[in-house]
């Protein structure tokens, strides 16, 4: 076990650095310099500027030292906002996201999972039909749809909740609902269909015979093996977590790393794009390594390759 | 499971090729939701395709005075504040939104197909390489790739459809592989092996009818994909730019002026998620008409 995490930890490096090397030099192949889009600066100013960020030195020693400084664990200054360096913007902004994260992982999870068990558990009933039919719409709901319809129902019409920001506790439940809701979907899906092919198995009908109760056995032993397409599914979620950020941040306006994300594009602070894709893509491979060290856990048949 | 010996025995003279595709449509009629999905898809794309003989309005014309109105009859689905006709926005907005799909997953064909058969036809070392350079693309944050493409080369349709394409691909390679590795181990290739015909001629003759299946399916459920995609994008403000439109952005248009006009928000959302329903269930469908072997309950 130790030496499948050594090993994977040690494929993240090629991974990491092919991110940070294709967006490097995609940036740098923009058409016009980081200060070409603001106003007029006089050349002097243009030059001790370039000066002050290494702009003027060969692309490949601006490569190298931005390597040497990712290893360091230093991304680097902003351009935007003059004053703050990326590891600063990441520090304020990223437990926002994280929460947010958090919260849409966990509705994604819990009304998934109960969503398809309760599906699983009565096959074609209505208890089957209602849940699968809801996860449908929700698939077919993306969030930039779903965010402003809750915001209209729930924020303007009911006036339950508010509209948008990120202050008290309630704030919360309108932007996890919208980021998780097709993530519940498909794990609702994904559930009742590996959950419909664990009840009938033999080891179920033993669990049962021994006296265990209903809700032991179908909430340890059979979920423990029904999970594993829900867990494999995990990866990809988180991905879709990261990016669906971006959106939800976005209508919700929380003060989160997506939303800098949105904004450090638009603006073009280059900088600030680079360092934070380079702790997204840095994000997602930790992620993807503690799912598959997951699966190990729960199916022991999956041979590691170590 | 279907009764598929049935229609075989009905249509004695067909050729093996031909049944085939007959069992397979035979299979997809009984699916009614499959077929009102494909009916609503034709129908859908006809109206956009049409739209400018449809509405009497151009896209763009403004009328100032109007401003936001709600629906009416010279306005079915109202207008937006700048007084533009929401009906002829939606139709054009379709032409590039469904436009979009469709280029975007012909690139992800292009690449992906050939790259998939080639891998899995080679087998050995090259397919090991092909696949690892697929696993390790597959790991890379794509969708943030393309939103750096687009703020680094300006917002350029062209490269809005390629750059969609290439994230697709990826997934589009690997079950063609999959596929294909299936295929080739069959009796009938190694006959054609036997007989001395020439690679592509192996390929493209014997292996192509045999993944077309796969095919057909996968490009139907990576249409949505892509659609989802190009809205996000847009939605954001990075993707299709105004005064041309697309579904995303008129959601996005929709969402900033919702408390006031509602409709704005309400009719894009519905025709979008509609069209990505009609195209998941279709896809769904042709999978089970195609391909049995998926056909769990």
């Amino acid at each position: 076990m130790l030496k499948f995490v050594a090993r994977r930890l040690i494929q993240m490096v090629p991974v990491l650095l092919i991110v940070i090397t294709i967006t490097f030099f995609l940036i740098r192949l923009a058409p016009g310099g980081p200060f070409t889009d603001e106003k007029k600066y006089p050349p002097e100013v243009l030059a001790s500027r370039n000066a002050y960020y290494g702009l003027n030195d060969s692309l490949l020693t601006q490569y190298a030292r931005y390597l040497g400084n990712v290893v360091k664990g230093n991304l680097g200054p902003c351009l935007q906002y003059r004053n703050r360096t990326v590891n600063e913007v990441i520090r304020d902004t990223f437990p926002v996201s994280f929460e947010l994260g958090c919260w849409a992982m966990i509705f994604a999870l819990v009304t998934g999972l109960i969503f398809g068990i309760i599906a699983a558990l009565r096959p074609n009933s209505l208890l089957d039909h209602i849940p699968m039919a809801l996860a449908m719409t929700g698939i077919c709901l993306p969030a930039f749809v779903l965010g402003p319809l809750l915001i209209l129902v729930f924020g303007l019409w009911f006036g339950m909740l508010n509209a948008s920001g990120w202050d008290t506790a309630t704030d919360r439940i309108l932007p996890a609902i919208t980021l998780g809701a097709v993530y519940a979907a498909y794990i609702a899906r994904l559930s009742r269909s590996s959950m419909l092919e664990v009840l009938p198995m033999d080891y179920i009908r033993t669990a049962r015979a021994k006296g265990a109760s209903e809700l032991r056995v179908i909430a340890y032993h059979a979920l423990k093996n029904a999970a594993i397409p829900v867990v494999s599914f995990l990866g990809p979620a988180f991905a879709g977590i990261v990016t669906g950020s971006f959106v939800v941040e976005t209508i919700f306006q929380i003060p989160g790393m997506g939303k800098m994300f949105v904004t450090a594009a638009f603006n073009r602070d280059y900088f600030l794009l680079l360092g934070l894709i380079v702790f997204y893509a840095g994000l997602l491979v930790t992620l993807n390594l503690i799912v598959d060290i997951l699966l190990v856990w729960l199916n022991p048949k999956i041979k590691i390759e170590a | 499971m279907l009764n598929v010996e049935t229609d075989l025995t009905e249509r004695p003279g067909q050729t093996t090729e031909n049944s085939i595709w007959y069992d397979a449509w035979s299979r997809l009629k009984r699916n009614k939701l499959a077929i009102a999905s494909m009916a609503f898809l034709v129908i859908l794309s006809g109206i956009c395709a049409l739209a400018a003989w449809i509405t009497p309005y151009p896209y763009d014309l403004q009328d100032l005075e109007t401003g936001a109105a709600s629906p009416t009859l010279k306005h079915l689905l109202g207008t937006d504040i700048l007084g533009r006709d929401l009906l002829t926005r939606l139709l054009y907005g379709g032409q590039i939104s469904l436009l979009v799909g469709l280029c975007a997953t012909m690139v992800s064909l292009i690449i992906g197909v050939p790259y998939g058969m080639l891998s899995g036809y080679c087998g050995g070392k090259i397919d090991a390489l092909m696949m690892r350079i697929v696993d390790i693309l597959y790991t890379l944050p794509f969708t943030i790739l393309v939103i750096i493409l687009m703020v680094v080369f300006g917002r350029n349709f062209l490269l809005l459809f390629a750059a969609i394409g290439a994230v697709e691909w990826l997934t589009m390679a690997r079950i063609i592989r999959g596929d294909v590795l299936a295929v080739k181990e069959q009796t009938f290739i190694k006959a054609a092996v036997v007989l001395g015909l020439s690679r592509p001629r192996i390929i493209f003759r014997h292996i192509m009818p045999n993944v077309l299946g796969t095919i057909i399916v996968y490009t139907t459920l990576t249409i949505p994909k892509v659609m989802l995609l190009e809205a996000f994008l847009s939605f954001l403000g990075l993707g299709v730019q105004p005064p041309m439109s697309s579904w995303g952005l008129l959601i996005r248009d929709g969402a900033e002026v919702m408390e006031s006009h509602p409709w704005l928000l309400i009719f894009p959302g519905i025709i979008f998620s509609i069209t990505l329903f009609a195209l998941n269930r279709l896809g769904d469908g042709l999978r089970d008409a195609l391909d049995p072997r998926f056909n769990k309950t």
